[in-house]
């Protein structure tokens, strides 16, 4: 636990550690750069930190099982479809009212993760990893079958969500809609983790047998984790099928699953900040690799690769060694 | 006369062909302490480890205050009085000392499911935990995390730990493993210090702990018990010396 | 009951089984042997289908680009045990699970500027192209019969290896006493990389012999990896018998399914619920069947007795 509050701002600046200082930044500029780009006409800066912000939202969902419960979850992305699916069919039978659709795209991903979750969650290392890739591909499967959805083609949506007070329409106030949600669910993912529920989390990562032991149903504990991560990527799904207005099946393939995973771990899981930081860095990256050269995701691998290999702790972990922790 | 805390009747586990547990007898009376010994292999941690819950016995029944726990799950058994303490130290790594005892006391609290305040300021749990760690002398290092802690003190955290669940038992699995002479001592003194407020089954190899702790003696050898009495008995007794003191 | 068609999708099924057992088999003795997740194993699926290809194009023949391209992807594999997996051992499955994934997209794009965005044919001879009177009024494809007893063929050499022989008991103990092995004074470091190009070339092959049918195509090897984990998950990871075994179920469940199981759900469902439900269900069919078998054995079929 740590020593008593430190009383002055700075001295509780300076405790948070230079991994959250830049991550504070890193989410003021996100803010206040796209917006500035809007505002002098260039709309391109706001819709990519849209998509920035809402794939952060994922991955800080995905931090919270992975880098903090170390839960292996290989199948994240079947939330962000089935969100995106929650806005996608009620649309297309013009039902469009957004306090229709975004509290069913967060069931409808809690009940997939509590179903496909409680199944994976007896199975341990490997297992889990290679199961819960499973679930992700028969739920790409299920939707790639549903023609009358189109199916391969993939369901276009010609109005977003009607969610008053909000304009969805308008790309600023979808923007805000998704930054807020995003500082929201990083305040969240900070309370979960310093919470009792969040001790037992981290405590049955570091020894589950010890856990057991003093008296812990690890299992019950871990899938109440799952639940609630599919949850808020199930609400990051209902945000970027709004921000596509184009749904395919492929949202939820396994490899748009590593994708997010790449952005857990080149951020640094198991940090404030890092989801964050890794959505920013890999977007940037793809944005600007794919314009140089159409075999961009060679780079990419290799980076994936060489982040694995030498630098486990990712930005986050970067930035604290070079602020002078260690 | 009540019945004793903790009653094992006809406990056996085979692995393979292997009976490791071959029709235990055994009991311990609120309070006590009650040591069991034997040779290696001779099915110590077996017998612990169904006690808590880790491994399901093939035959026999467990009874804990009154009531059969032989399928009772292993996390279950912590809340129901039974704490145990691991022969190679199973800590919570890389989390702090008081962390590691602070879960043990919101297992016992229970209010698991709580996900808004830090539970690092709670005092409920704070309190308690700081509690167990004076208890085994490791008060001062609290904040340090575990994988800085010497050999000695891990095993005193292993207990504090198990203290922790305010057990009616303490299984405690080798203690004093792997400890010189000094922190054999000092871990002798916390035991000594602890009886009177759990009743302590004590698996040890280390012979002053035993006969300095001990009510009564158990000595396994092949999954049988061959013997149990007082300590004294327990010396005198010639097939003891001859299965495991041996030559005297 | 049109036996005519239900011996067709039977073979069919068996079919897909012998491929899956393939990719499986490689999967599941370098995961059994190393410890070792490879989730870039289906694009080597992937690799050995391109290489035939252009082998055979080159070669203008079927099965000299087959027996020529089985070498080159031991070889592929071999250096990407040693260039890319070694370092991994250490590692937790985790960092094996991301770097591998980097791998494959490293291979897919590769492939994409080796060969370009489009697939390549390969075309079989002649003699491969006809069809066979399976049974009576019944006719197959010959090709895909070949495919069968290949597949049938390198299980039972496979099942001789693993057995009886040398290298056999060498895999069999590095599977359950890695230190003990090493201590044997044999050359574990040597050990693994045969065994990973063994695993190379099963999966290599798979995509070879599939190639004529689908075409060698970008990405070919990403969804049915996932297909050979489940028949892994299911038979139990590190067992070659639970491979095969779980191949073949699968391999049948899913192709019988998507035949028969609209007409299975007309029989007590209304029509459009049928019709709608059926591609759907037929979809998910092998992971529910994964789902139930986890459901009451989490460690698979048949788990390789404790390491």
């Amino acid at each position: 636990m740590s020593p008593a509050p430190a009383t002055s701002t700075f001295s509780r600046l300076r405790a948070a550690g230079p991994g959250n200082l830049g991550g504070v930044v890193v989410l003021a500029l996100l803010l206040v750069l796209p917006l500035a780009a809007w505002w002098t006409g260039q709309k391109f800066y706001l819709d990519f930190a849209t998509r920035i912000t809402i794939l952060a939202i994922v991955a800080t969902s995905l931090n919270f099982i992975l880098g903090y419960g170390g839960l292996i979850s290989f199948g994240h992305a079947a939330f962000v479809g089935i969100g995106a699916y929650c806005v996608g069919i009620p649309a297309y039978y013009d039902l469009a009212s957004g306090f229709v659709h975004i509290p069913l795209a967060i069931a409808a991903s809690a009940l997939f993760a509590l179903v496909t979750g409680a199944i994976s969650l007896r199975t341990r290392g490997v297992y889990f990893i290679m199961i819960t890739m499973a679930f992700a591909q028969m739920a790409y499967y299920l939707f790639l079958s549903l023609d009358e959805y189109g199916g391969n083609d993939g369901l276009t949506i010609y109005s977003r969500s009607v969610l008053p007070p909000f304009n969805l329409e308008q790309r600023p106030q979808l923007f805000l809609l998704a930054y807020v949600s995003l500082v929201v669910v990083l305040a969240l993912k900070h309370r979960f983790v310093n919470s009792r529920f969040g001790m037992v989390l981290r405590g049955a990562r570091a020894n589950e047998t010890r856990m057991i032991a003093i008296g812990f149903n690890t299992y019950a504990y871990r899938l109440a984790a799952y639940v609630i991560a599919g949850a808020i990527a199930g609400y990051g799904g209902a945000l970027l099928g709004n921000f596509t207005n184009f749904i395919t099946p492929d949202m939820m393939s396994w490899t748009r699953s590593g994708d997010l995973m790449f952005m857990v771990i080149l951020g640094g899981a198991g940090s404030l900040f890092g989801p964050v930081m890794g959505a920013v860095a890999i977007l940037l990256l793809e944005e600007y690799l794919a314009r140089l050269t159409v075999y961009w995701q060679l780079p990419f691998g290799l980076l994936l690769i060489a982040t694995v290999l030498y630098q486990r702790g990712g930005l986050n972990g970067l930035i604290e060694r070079l602020g002078g922790r260690k | 006369m009540s019945e004793p805390l903790l009653v094992i009747t006809g406990l056996a586990k085979s692995f393979g062909g292997v009976r490791a547990i071959d029709g235990v007898d055994l009991t311990v009376e609120p309070g006590e302490v009650h040591a069991v010994i034997g040779p290696n292999g001779a099915g110590k941690t077996t017998l612990i480890s169904q006690l808590s819950g880790l491994l399901a016995p093939d035959d026999g029944t467990i009874r804990f205050a009154g009531r059969d726990i032989t399928r009772l799950a292993a996390h279950r058994r912590a809340p129901a009085g039974l704490a145990r303490s691991f022969q190679i130290t199973s800590l919570l790594t890389g989390m702090t000392v008081l962390d590691n005892v602070a879960l043990a006391v919101q297992a016992r609290q229970g209010h698991s499911f709580r996900f808004w305040r830090p539970a690092a300021g709670d005092r409920g749990l704070r309190d308690p935990a700081l509690a167990a760690l004076e208890q085994v002398g490791i008060a001062g290092r609290a904040d340090i995390i575990v994988g800085a802690l010497s050999h000695g003190e891990r095993r005193q955290l292993e207990i504090a730990m198990a203290l922790a669940s305010r057990p009616r038992l303490l299984l405690l699995d080798e203690p004093m493993a792997g400890m010189g002479p000094e922190e054999s001592a000092r871990m002798i003194d916390i035991l000594k210090g602890l009886k009177g407020t759990a009743a302590m089954l004590l698996v040890e190899h280390d012979m002053d702990a035993v006969f300095a702790l001990a009510d009564r003696i158990s000595v396994l050898v092949y999954g049988k018990v061959i013997a149990s009495g007082l300590p004294a008995d327990i010396r005198a007794n010639d097939a003891v010396r001859r299965a495991y003191l041996g030559e005297e | 009951m049109d036996t005519g068609l239900l011996v067709i999708q039977t073979l069919n099924g068996l079919q897909l089984g012998v491929l899956l057992f393939l990719l499986a088999a490689g999967l599941t003795l370098v995961f059994g042997i190393m410890d070792f997740v490879n989730l870039a194993h289906g694009s080597i699926y992937m690799l050995g289908a391109f290489i035939a290809a252009s082998l055979t194009r080159l070669s203008d023949s079927f099965v000299l680009g087959v027996v020529l391209a089985l070498p080159v992807v031991a070889i592929v594999g071999l250096v990407l045990e040693r260039v890319v997996i070694r370092p991994l051992y250490a590692r937790d499955h985790l960092d094996h699970v991301l770097a591998t994934f980097g791998l494959l997209l490293a291979i897919d794009t590769l492939a994409h500027m080796i060969w370009g965005p489009e697939g390549i044919s390969v075309l079989l001879p002649e003699w491969l192209r006809g069809q066979v009177e399976v049974l009576p009024g019944v006719i197959f494809p010959t090709y895909r019969l070949v495919i069968i007893s290949s597949g049938l063929i390198i299980a039972v050499l496979l099942y001789w290896l693993v057995n009886h022989t040398r290298l056999g008991m060498l895999i069999r103990a590095g599977a359950s006493n890695r230190t003990m092995v090493s201590a044997l004074g044999i050359n574990i470091d040597l050990l693994f990389t045969g065994v990973f190009a063994i695993g190379a070339v099963l999966a290599g092959l798979a995509g070879m012999l599939i190639a004529p049918i689908t075409e060698a195509a970008i990405g070919m090897g990403n969804d049915i990896i996932i297909t050979a984990f489940v028949v892994i998950i299911v038979g139990g990871i590190g067992s070659m018998k639970g491979a095969f075994i779980a191949a073949m179920l699968i391999g049948l469940i899913d192709t019988l399914g998507r035949s028969y199981l609209d007409g299975i759900l007309k029989a007590f469902m209304p029509l459009t619920a049928a019709e709608t439900a059926a591609p759907a269900l037929s979809a998910m069919l092998i992971y529910i069947l994964m789902a139930a078998i986890l459901a009451l054995r989490p460690q698979g079929l048949f788990p390789p007795r404790t390491r």
